[in-house]
């Protein structure tokens, strides 16, 4: 792919005994939003920092903006935005001098990062914050202060670690929002999350890791309708009126155990709702909804995202 | 900018992390510093009192003392260099041990640095940069205090102002490189049982004579004793070509604290 | 519906279990303060009783300072009650610092049903505690130095328990009201702490500092510490002077009580 940002092939990584990213291959094209969707200790975080040029790779090939991460490294750098997952603001400098300090290290000049500062804190909505001390800000503002001071440099590629872990749901909406006007920028960005929600919401293309490999790939829409059903029914009974799995898995096309609740994959949740009650089983209560990649991944894996 | 342009001296040091910018982390540090001026300017005090306390207190009680070349001095022209040498080490093990640990492990603030174009060649150098900039104003200060109490009685002390970078310099490589072993604050009594020991017996406040042989010997060997006989001799002008073992004990301090600290923070970091 | 068997402890009962909440952490972590609070007396001793020590020997003046015994004898003392103050100051800042903020411990437990004036007290208590343990370690040490000139040190070791008690909770106090990130702590240690260390006649009569100095002296818990401790363990007790000096530790020590627990209150269950 000639206009690929990102191109893997074959990427691996190992620290000491414990392989985290067991050779996975990526392309991400200029203007998407690419995803790794998948649980806690899945290898999406190694493959970023590898991505990100401040972890070497132990085996494979890696090109970013059409270098290698293993020699070019400053210069990719010098071209790329990270949000990492755990905020590290300068807690010794105020809001304003934390996004043109940042700046500084990318050796912009002294005025033309006062000026993308001034710019960069009406995006993150801390124009009013600007002289403030870091510490006391709010997640979701910490979070936003972060996510500016990643683009102090124009990047053309950004790469979000769990964006919005953490944050109440307004913050995250907002944030979301803030994503999605760069996207319309044509900012590329590639995002890690185990939320599934937030793919669905933010990426163009994902593939869902587990244990270090890619089990599917493909857009949110593609991926539920290759790996879930239209419809999703979820019942929970009392743990003496609870029926076996495999006694209603003639009723619908698949059966999922959860400890608190059973899935019932359907095309027509409404139908199989009547057709339990009238095999005489007596839910305490019963939800109809659409299938999302919780699915997906359930389906693959037999586990759930968030555990 | 790029790795192609490095000087020689620094292909020692691992490749393709470093790119020329460390007089970044300067600014940074000082803009911090400008937030908390506080406690940037306190440190300058800390051997003024001890200046005072001991000159005046102590010296009441000792009298004069033989200095470099057997005449005898005052008690406070006694330990005033010493306590020079002291200040320049002290503020560099601060600056590179407690700070530098709180950063990398607490702040995150050199992964922070690392996602740009820096690397932990520059962050290294930045910071051993700033923590002897901070040593020099401090010792800077001091030598106005004893030159304003007469204690300065020769051209050559204009020396030690050179000579407290080098040795903070020496400290803060040494601190820096030491301080990328520690795991956690439980370690820093390591650190405190090598300082305070060193503060207390490497002459500062009184003469190598009151110990015996053995114990003479272990004393010239730490790092303070050699950076307090540097600064006794310039600043009472008793110069002499054995100043350059004095000279060369740091420099290779220098080197081996600078090569050992950015290799480590390379390991640290980039993993 | 269940009912839990935890009952609210009484006043005292509660001072203690803050208490036992420190131990359990100390039992952990008890290597550090050996360094800062055994180690570090020690080296001090070695240095100036037994180096500077050897300077002063057979010279004139001495024994008039010191009135007659060594110089490592009449140190030993003052460096019991310095370690105190210090190890108390240390104690009272980052520490509670962290308990309020960082750890958020105090938190934690009046959560439960402990009271603030309860941590407060814990606190306090728990830091002198600890002095006395360590003190009697030193003290062994000084008696292996050949510093102690008579059974008085165990007096002198109360004398300093008290000094601790005195710059405890007054710090506890000032570091109650401490918002930021500590960086307030960095000049009370350079512009408090140390010249206290330095100018209560620790290593030399404060009467070896110029005139206008001595009345600060007398503000200084330390200077008063170390004059109980020294006339103590050197056996020379001036009566009125010596209930002086406890009379106004005593009195700090109920002033910082006093705001400690009234500031813990207020932050913690405002």
């Amino acid at each position: 792919m000639a206009d690929g940002l990102v191109q893997a092939r074959g990427l691996y990584k190992r620290f000491g005994a414990i392989e985290a990213v067991r050779g996975i291959d990526v392309d991400v094209a200029r203007g998407e939003v690419f995803g790794f969707l998948g649980p806690n200790g899945a290898g999406k975080s190694s493959a970023m920092r590898m991505i990100a040029c401040v972890s070497p790779r132990t085996g494979g090939e890696l090109q970013v903006l059409g270098m290698d991460p293993g020699r070019d490294g400053p210069r990719i750098r010098a071209r790329i935005g990270v949000v990492p997952q755990l905020d590290n603001l300068d807690a010794e400098l105020s809001v304003r001098q934390n996004l043109e300090i940042y700046g500084r290290y990318f050796g912009l000049p002294r005025a033309h990062v006062r000026e993308k500062a001034r710019e960069l804190l009406a995006f993150a909505q801390l124009t009013e914050r600007a002289d403030d001390p870091v510490e006391p800000l709010s997640g979701g503002m910490k979070r936003r202060l972060t996510i500016a001071r990643s683009l102090v440099n124009d990047p053309e590629l950004l790469l979000l670690d769990e964006p919005t872990t953490g944050l109440d749901p307004q913050a995250r909406h907002l944030l979301w929002e803030r994503l999605y006007r760069l996207k319309r920028e044509g900012v590329t960005q590639i995002i890690t999350t185990h939320y599934m929600d937030e793919a669905e919401q933010l990426c163009d293309r994902l593939v869902v890791m587990d244990h270090g490999v890619i089990v599917a790939e493909g857009s949110p829409a593609e991926l539920i309708e290759r790996h879930a059903t239209r419809e999703v029914l979820e019942l929970r009974f009392a743990p003496e009126a609870r029926p076996e799995p495999e006694v209603l898995a003639p009723l619908v096309e698949r059966v999922e155990s959860l400890p608190d609740r059973l899935l019932l994959y359907t095309a027509d949740g409404e139908r199989a709702q009547a057709e339990v009650a009238r095999a005489g089983h007596r839910p305490l209560s019963a939800l109809v909804r659409r299938s999302s990649l919780e699915d997906v991944f359930l389906s693959l894996t037999g586990r759930t995202l968030v555990d | 900018m790029s790795a192609l342009e490095t000087p020689f001296a620094l292909r020692l040091l691992p490749g393709g992390s470093y790119a020329g910018r460390s007089r970044m982390l300067l600014l940074r540090s000082a803009t911090a510093a400008r937030r908390a001026w506080m406690a940037f300017f306190s440190g300058f005090f800390e051997p003024v009192f001890y200046l005072v306390a001991m000159g005046q207190g102590l010296g009441s009680m000792v009298g004069p003392l033989p200095g470099p070349d057997g005449s005898p001095i005052s008690y406070i022209a006694f330990i005033a260099p010493g306590l020079l040498a002291a200040s320049a080490m002290n503020g560099a093990v601060f600056d590179s041990t407690f700070n530098v640990f709180f950063k990398l492990k607490y702040a995150r603030l050199y992964d922070a640095m690392l996602a740009t174009p820096l690397g932990p060649v520059d962050v290294a150098l930045g910071e051993i940069g700033w923590a002897l900039l901070r040593g020099g104003l401090y010792a800077l200060g001091f030598l106005a205090v004893m030159g304003g109490s007469g204690l300065l009685v020769s051209p050559w002390a204009l020396l030690a102002l050179p000579a407290a970078l080098v040795v903070a310099f020496a400290f803060a490589a040494v601190g820096m490189a030491a301080t990328s072993y520690l795991r956690s604050w439980q370690d820093f009594d390591l650190v405190t049982l090598v300082i305070m020991p060193m503060f207390l017996f490497s002459t500062t406040f009184f003469p190598l004579s009151v110990y015996p042989r053995w114990l003479q010997v272990v004393v010239e060997c730490l790092p303070l004793y050699h950076a307090v006989e540097l600064m006794r001799g310039l600043t009472t002008g008793l110069v002499g070509p054995g100043m350059l073992v004095h000279v060369a004990y740091f420099a290779v301090m220098i080197v081996l604290g600078v090569a050992v600290a950015a290799r480590r923070l390379d390991v640290l970091l980039l993993k | 519906m269940s009912t839990s068997v935890a009952r609210a402890p009484g006043f005292a009962l509660g001072v203690l279990m803050v208490g036992e909440h420190f131990l359990t952490w100390y039992r952990r972590n008890w290597r550090s303060t050996v360094v800062s609070s055994v180690l570090q007396p020690l080296l001090f001793l070695l240095a100036f009783g037994v180096g500077f020590g050897a300077l002063l020997q057979g010279r004139a003046g001495t024994a008039e300072t010191t009135g007659g015994v060594s110089y490592l004898v009449w140190l030993a003392p003052a460096l019991l009650a310095v370690s105190a103050a210090q190890s108390a100051a240390f104690e009272s800042t980052y520490p509670v610092l962290s308990g309020f903020k960082w750890q958020r411990m105090y938190h934690a437990m009046v959560a439960g049903p402990i009271t603030p004036a309860q941590v407060a007290l814990g606190h306090l208590g728990w830091v002198c505690l600890k002095n006395l343990a360590t003190g009697a370690v030193f003290v062994g040490v000084i008696a292996l130095a050949g510093g102690v000139a008579s059974a008085g040190v165990i007096v002198a070791l109360l004398a300093a328990v008290l000094t601790c008690a005195a710059v405890c909770a007054l710090v506890t106090t000032y570091a109650a009201t401490v918002k930021n990130e500590g960086t307030a702590f960095s000049a009370l240690f350079r512009f408090v702490i140390l010249p206290m260390t330095l100018f209560s006649g620790t290593f030399f009569p404060v009467d070896r500092l110029p005139g206008w100095v001595q009345p600060l002296t007398w503000i200084s818990p330390l200077w008063h510490g170390t004059e109980l401790a020294r006339a103590a363990a050197l056996d020379r007790w001036v009566p009125l002077a010596a209930l002086g000096h406890t009379a106004y530790l005593l009195l700090l020590v109920a002033i910082g009580v006093f705001g400690a627990t009234r500031l813990f209150t207020r932050r913690l269950a405002p």
